[in-house]
């Protein structure tokens, strides 16, 4: 996969129903679930075949989920999430008894690449608390983005995150956003964190993702690391299902890696999470780190695996405060 | 959403409004306020900004604010610049005794934010409340405690040999 490649020049490549064997996932996408060209395929097989209804069916959902993954800075609305502030800080305050500290190591003259942390499954309680506290610091008028999965933007909540600055996760979307002077948040661990089981919950694991790494070299920024805790006490995760996946042959079609099971309401077992659930209300903190300048700190041509380490260990001894500080699941 | 907390004080008037009118004070004695700091050339009067943050809640809420109103020793009075929209006023009276009633007025909202911005308002009123009067409590002790060491600075002087 071309670096240069936008996502939505991925989308059409793998529309044309040829799957890119070798393609690894990016930096931050966790199994590059390729929904868009999976779909598109379909609908050209589908129509190829004679299918014409499943052809009719597929082709324009396909075309719609292009459209949803093709980055556009200017879909960031700042008028829009000032007027959405005060629903997103009722949920915070109320329910997740939210708590950021620290905004202020977050640099405010310059882009910046901050590196988090996230639970909770496809809700990230915790992600949604982080963006109110840094637009309420910062402003809304400060342009700030957020990488999210494939399948979060093609999600229909995907359109209302396009507002908040979300878009598909790509390397050169992330250069593109760095490059514009805005400050970035990405999630190396992807999906692979946020559906680890309930007691891996105090547990950083980016699965060796080092993609964040080389963007803030590239890109000349310092790291922020964001470190959280509570998101994966909103439900009772119990696996990440990576096996379950393989043997229905997820990761060959969908080339989804994981295929999430927990007990959550008001489904009770959750297979997947697609439809998302209703959290428990355990009690978010998120604190950021002081800033990491890795030539700084490393040299001028760091090892990677080096700098990731240190990166991850921060933030592992920082979570590792955190809980020590919870008396108990959930009230926190 | 409109508050209003007010405060006697044992100190002439002139002390309160000077203690008031210097920002770098802000910190001490705004009880929730994490920031408080110039955003413009003129660092104190009438058209000084100021960016300053209030922790409410989950967030740390405010923007830049501009003081739009400034007459000395009886009133000065801010609005938003950027951020919540804000309003806050300090009223400054003198009383008998050189005694001094101060209020601290402060609305706030986020226009078009619908009934979720009402509720917001609402919940966030107790707190906000409670960081009013905490704040004019201890206005009211750094205040006090100025005048007591500005009254046994005197008595020095007066009792000092010459």
């Amino acid at each position: 996969m071309g670096d240069g490649a936008t996502l939505a020049e991925r989308a059409r490549g793998n529309g044309a129903g040829e799957s890119d064997a070798t393609e690894q996932p990016g930096p931050f996408t966790i199994s590059g679930p390729g929904l868009v060209g999976t779909l598109a395929s379909l609908g050209a097989g589908a129509a190829r075949a004679g299918q014409a209804v499943a052809g009719r069916v597929v082709g324009p959902v396909a075309d719609q989920l292009r459209t949803r993954l093709t980055a556009d800075f200017d879909d960031r609305d700042p008028d829009y999430i000032r007027d959405n502030l005060p629903l997103v800080w009722l949920l915070s305050s109320l329910w997740f008894r939210g708590e950021v500290r620290n905004l202020g190591n977050v640099p405010e003259d310059r882009p910046v690449l901050m590196v988090g942390n996230h639970s909770g499954g496809n809700m990230t309680p915790d992600t949604i608390l982080f963006t109110l506290a840094f637009s309420t610091y910062f402003g809304v008028e400060r342009p700030f983005y957020q990488l999210a999965h494939n399948l979060v933007l093609a999600s229909p909540y995907g359109q209302i995150l396009r507002k908040y600055g979300t878009v598909a996760a790509s390397h050169a979307h992330a250069r593109e956003a760095l490059k514009s002077g805005a400050a970035l948040l990405v999630y190396p661990g992807g999906d692979w964190e946020v559906h680890r089981p309930i007691w891996e919950r105090h547990r950083i694991n980016f699965a060796g993702r080092k993609g964040f790494i080389r963007l803030a070299l590239e890109a000349g920024v310092p790291i922020v690391p964001v470190v959280s805790i509570g998101g994966q006490e909103t439900s009772l995760f119990l696996s990440r299902g990576d096996r379950l996946a393989r043997a229905l042959g997820l990761d060959r079609i969908f080339r989804l890696k994981v295929l999430p099971i927990s007990l959550a309401l008001p489904w009770g077992l959750n297979v997947g999470d697609f439809l998302g659930h209703l959290p428990l209300p355990a009690k978010i903190t998120v604190e950021v780190l002081p800033p990491i300048d890795l030539v700084e700190q490393f040299g001028p041509e760091p090892d990677f695996d080096e700098a990731y380490d240190h990166v991850v260990r921060v933030m592992q001894e920082c979570l590792d405060s955190l809980a020590a500080e919870r008396r108990l699941p959930i009230i926190g | 959403m409109r508050l209003k907390e007010s405060i006697e004080i044992s100190a002439p008037q002139s002390l309160v409004w000077e203690y008031l009118a210097d920002p770098t004070n802000y910190l001490h004695f705004m009880s929730g306020v994490t920031r408080w700091e110039p955003a413009s050339d003129r660092r104190s009067g009438l058209g000084a900004r100021y960016r300053m943050l209030l922790r409410v809640g989950a967030a740390e809420v405010g923007g830049v604010i501009e003081f739009v109103e400034w007459r000395p020793e009886t009133d000065m009075a801010w609005t938003s610049v950027t951020g919540v929209d804000q309003r806050g006023r300090w009223r400054v009276r003198a009383l008998p005794d050189e005694r001094t009633r101060v209020e601290l007025r402060y609305a706030y909202g986020v226009a078009g934010a619908g009934i979720a911005g009402l509720v917001a308002e609402r919940v966030a009123a107790p707190s906000i409340s409670r960081h009013l009067r905490r704040s004019l409590q201890q206005l009211k002790r750094q205040v006090e405690h100025e005048q007591l060491r500005e009254v046994a600075r005197r008595r020095r002087e007066t009792t000092s040999p010459a």
